[in-house]
């Protein structure tokens, strides 16, 4: 199979044509589990991420009971938690674990396999022409350790001392002593290795990714041809594999303070009454080491998010995205800002001020380019003819929340303002909005968009509708609020706020972001709906739904190894001729020759 | 019992929405509609619902301004503090001001040219004189702000002392806050974790000639216009020191010793004199009482403020800052190490 793969891969570049009918019968195994095939491992990460955030916010929805009525009883803590919430009150240690497992879940689990990994898998091919992925193997095995890794992490909520609590960041001193708190025993453990197998599958990908699109862009798909999801994709795996090791460097260090009694990142310690010989590590070491992932990761997250509105607001504009060049200037300028930030999440940890300085300069250049690619959808949308499917309102409901949370970046990436505001809930506010809604909405849009193209089907329109104006009501309705909190002084990762009649006050504002967050949730069971109803039962797709320019939609409805039973088209334009004069209809798909007199972008 | 009522219930309510899809495809089919497709009817409707929402956003933004700024912190009550409240007023009013100018336009737009069969998009896919003033614009802006931050930083982190600052250790550890003062030399003796022992609870160096008038206390009293400087340790994992009526934070880092400085500039008697301090304790006074709980009186605070186990959220120590002389009575009762170990 794989060899198969690598077949087409190969003649893609001469795009001649193809007997497919000498294919070996796909039994289920090869073709569900173990398959090779990019469009089906699209799909494994895309089910495999719904569920994680499913279970990611369902956590939201425990802990925000808790956060609204602190120690009040609520008899589905205990139904779900068990010992861990006595009575339906809820743990404090669970709590925490609770907050961690649902941070690590969405940022790595949700958006950055099951976003990045659906897409870039379902679209890189399909988009810049190929028969496939460079290695169908490796791409296999890249899903195959995601799999893994979120069965252990899931492994991790059913151990006697409790998942990982320490926060997603899990900062040592407190993630490496078990004494410290009992999540830093085995569920931390598996915390660890969940995330090695996961940086592994994601380098595994993302070097497919880059590979793929530099060498197996069919005939005329230039780089200045291809749609900005594929640039996207591309800076997303470039920034992947240059950060994701030195994450996993850090866990690792990690695991040996752990286990190996190393001193990377201890020392001095006395805990629990017990003095430790650790001495001459720095946890200032690991915060270096995880925020030189861990900004980039902000960017791994959205940059895909990004690249899925382009397309979706140039398509459902009828018009060509705004500013083609400025828009791709913008994200490798994001990119490489990206990496020179990291000390914004550190001003306060005793870095010399000079540093703090520089890193504020860094940051608050990131919001240029920022400001670009935001200016240049709200211009794509003037004089357009805007078609509002549920994947169009989403994306425009993504640069909304980007802009919102954008804002808030610029107050929080200012050393000076951040000494205020650092860990309080202005910053749950803020990356919230910037990274999480955004990042979701533009994985929604991108599930409602490419259905058709993943499922052969189409997915129902008014129950998207629905499922659109809950949740772009509700976000906003949980996280606007917390702004608010956050100003009020009130810290994040605080089991209770009651302990300081000074918060008093706040308890209506946690009660309302409580009622949003749990109606919220609970709309998200539209969304599945809809996706399994109409996966079976959904209206078959015509050829190309959404009149777009794109190359994956001259490929057959029905799913083929290698994609287009013929020749691989020629690319003769760039993707983005909505609307173009002289042409009758409102687009003109990529393979469509130029014609004579025409002025090509 | 539940577990199985829930399934129940889970089983019908999945049952009913697929009869309602069958109604719904049949409906759908009688009007020989594809349900996919995007009516103008649809576009219509979404495009006002846009515009809707862009104005329901505005308004709730302001609804929010106008009932929830004054839960917020009250009026710093140290020097720097000043100039990182105006630094932040002036961001604020930016970052507002960019938000009622591109969300707005967002929500219009999307209402303005909502999509109709006759309609025909306009081809336009750069410009590069609006591109560059998009470029310019923020970046000017940002500039300013940069400028204006980068200053704030530089006063508030090395700031220029016209007196010797006072030198208190905040030593924490799960879940509490110790304090000790530097004494008659404002020196604090040398101390390590290693070093602890019974009654020395921050393990000072009892040796070290320094340490012998140091006084470890379980209150922090300040001196109003003196600064002060704070230097922290942890005992166990990283903890914040957080004081956000003085908008000071700094974290406290086992195995090193950092340090944060500032002047308190208004007593606690003062601040609970203020109105806005004064209707904030009343609110939430009338709160207390309805829920049977003590009454509050307004206190400046420590707390912890980077995750650091299950205590986390309860770790806390009032500040009381007052004049020159009740503060030296206060140290003059303390007791020194010398005395005490
Ligand atoms: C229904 C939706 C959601 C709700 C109600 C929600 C709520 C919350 C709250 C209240 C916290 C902070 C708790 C605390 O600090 O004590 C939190 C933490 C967090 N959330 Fe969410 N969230 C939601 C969705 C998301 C999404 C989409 C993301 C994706 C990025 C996300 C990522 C995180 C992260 C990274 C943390 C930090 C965890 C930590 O402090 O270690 N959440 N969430
Ligand atoms: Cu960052
Ligand atoms: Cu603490």
């Amino acid at each position: 199979m794989a060899d198969h793969a690598q077949e087409h891969a190969h003649d893609s570049a001469h795009a001649e044509g193809h007997d497919h009918d000498e294919h070996p019968v796909d039994n289920f195994w090869t073709k569900y589990v173990f398959s090779t095939d990019h469009k089906m491992i699209a799909k494994q990460f895309l089910i495999t991420g719904m569920f994680m955030g499913l279970i990611g916010v369902f956590m939201s929805m425990l802990f925000r009971l808790q956060l609204a009525w602190p120690g009040e009883s609520f008899p589905i803590l205990e139904t779900f938690l068990g010992k861990w919430a006595p009575d339906g009150v809820l743990d404090p240690n669970m709590y925490l674990a609770l907050v961690t497992i649902h941070g690590t879940i969405m940022v790595f689990f949700v958006l950055t396999a099951g976003l990045s990994g659906t897409f870039s898998n379902l679209l890189i091919p399909l988009q810049i022409g190929a028969r496939d992925m460079a290695s169908g193997f490796l791409n296999m095995i890249s899903y195959w350790l995601f799999a893994a890794s979120s069965v252990v992490m899931l492994s991790s909520l059913f151990v006697e001392t409790g998942p990982a609590s320490g926060g997603w960041t899990v900062y040592p001193p407190l993630s490496a002593l078990p004494q410290a708190m009992p999540g830093s025993g085995a569920g931390m453990t598996l915390w660890l290795v969940s995330m090695t197998l996961f940086v592994g599958g994601s380098l595994i990908g993302s070097l497919n990714y880059i590979v793929t699109v530099i060498n197996l862009r069919t005939k005329g798909m230039t780089m200045t041809r291809l749609p900005l999801t594929i640039w996207a994709f591309l800076v997303t795996a470039i920034l992947g594999v240059l950060s994701f090791p030195v994450l996993l460097s850090a866990a690792l260090l990690l695991i040996f303070d752990r286990s190996m009694g190393t001193s990377f990142y201890l020392s001095d310690i006395m805990v629990a009454g017990e003095l430790l010989s650790n001495q001459g590590g720095s946890p200032i070491l690991y915060e270096h080491l995880f925020w030189f992932l861990g900004h980039p990761e902000v960017y791994i997250i959205l940059l895909p998010a990004l690249g899925i509105t382009s397309e979706v607001i140039a398509t459902n504009s009828r018009k060509p995205i705004f500013g083609y060049r400025a828009m791709i200037g913008s994200i490798l300028a994001i990119a490489f800002l990206s990496f020179i930030v990291w000390g914004h999440h550190m001003f306060i940890t005793g870095m010399n001020p000079f540093l703090g300085s520089v890193f504020t300069f860094t940051t608050l250049l990131i919001a240029i380019p920022s400001a670009v690619k935001a200016f240049n959808y709200i211009t794509t949308l003037w004089k357009g003819n805007i078609q509002f499917t549920p994947a169009m309102l989403f994306s425009i409901a993504l640069v909304s929340t980007f802009v919102a949370g954008g804002l808030t970046g610029i107050i929080l990436g200012d050393s000076a303002l951040d000494i205020n505001v650092h860990d309080t809930y202005f910053v749950v506010a803020h990356f919230h909005i910037v990274m999480g809604l955004s990042a979701i909405f533009g994985m929604f849009a991108g599930v409602y968009h490419w259905f058709p193209k993943m499922y052969g089907r189409m997915m129902n329109k008014t129950m998207g509708y629905l499922h659109f104006w809950i949740s772009f009501v509700t976000a906003y309705g949980v996280f606007f609020p917390m702004h608010f909190t956050g100003l009020a002084g009130l810290p994040r990762r605080y089991y209770s706020s009651a302990e300081f009649p000074i918060f008093d006050e706040l308890h209506d504002i946690n009660v309302i972001i409580t009622f949003f967050a749990i109606g919220g949730g609970i709309a998200q069971l539209i969304f599945i709906f809809n996706f399994f109803y109409s996966m079976w039962r959904g209206p078959k797709a015509p050829q190309n739904p959404w009149r777009s320019n794109t190359l994956e939609w001259t490929a057959p409805v029905e799913h083929m190894h290698g994609n287009w039973p013929g020749a691989i088209p020629e690319v003769q334009r760039w993707p983005y001729d909505y609307s173009k004069p002289g042409y009758e209809e409102d687009f003109v798909p990529q393979n469509v020759p130029i014609k004579e007199g025409e002025h090509a972008h | 019992m539940t577990g199985i009522i829930t399934i129940v219930v889970l089983v019908l309510a999945v049952i009913t929405a697929l009869q309602l899809m069958r109604v719904f495809e049949l409906s759908t089919k009688a009007r020989k509609q594809v349900e996919y497709e995007v009516t103008d009817r649809d576009n219509n409707y979404q495009g006002w619902l846009m515009l809707l929402f862009g104005i329901a956003m505005i308004v709730s933004l302001f609804w929010m301004l106008y009932a929830w700024l004054p839960v917020t912190l009250p009026k710093p009550s140290s020097e720097h503090g000043v100039e990182i409240d105006s630094l932040f007023k002036i961001s604020m009013w930016v970052i507002i001001a960019m938000f009622l100018l591109v969300q707005p336009v967002l929500f219009y737009f999307a209402w303005r040219y909502r999509g109709a069969k006759d309609r025909k998009a306009a081809y336009y896919e750069h410009n590069n004189r609006l591109e560059l003033i998009w470029t310019i614009v923020p970046a000017i802006i940002l500039a300013v702000l940069i400028i204006y931050g980068m200053t704030t930083w530089s006063n508030v982190m090395s700031p220029k002392n016209e007196k010797e600052p006072i030198v208190v250790e905040v030593y924490a550890q799960q879940f509490k806050w110790i304090i000790r003062y530097a004494g008659e030399d404002n020196k604090l003796g040398y101390a390590n974790v290693r070093l602890i022992k019974d009654a020395n609870v921050v393990g000072v160096d009892t040796l070290d000639l320094l340490s012998a008038d140091d006084k470890v206390t379980s209150e922090i009293h300040l001196p109003v216009g003196r600064p002060v400087l704070f230097r922290f340790r942890s005992q166990d994992v990283i903890h914040s020191a957080y004081m956000p009526h003085f908008r000071a934070q700094m974290n406290c880092v086992p195995g090193m010793t950092t340090q944060f400085q500032f002047t308190p500039s208004v007593t606690t008697a003062d601040i609970r004199q203020d109105a806005n301090v004064q209707a904030k304790v009343a609110r939430i006074n009338a709160l207390r009482t309805e829920k049977g709980l003590e009454s509050y009186a307004y206190d400046y605070l420590l707390l912890c403020n980077k995750v650091c186990g299950s205590g986390h959220f309860n770790m806390q120590m009032n500040i009381v800052v007052e004049s020159e002389e009740e503060y030296a009575k206060w140290l003059a009762e303390q007791k020194t190490i010398a005395e005490t170990l």
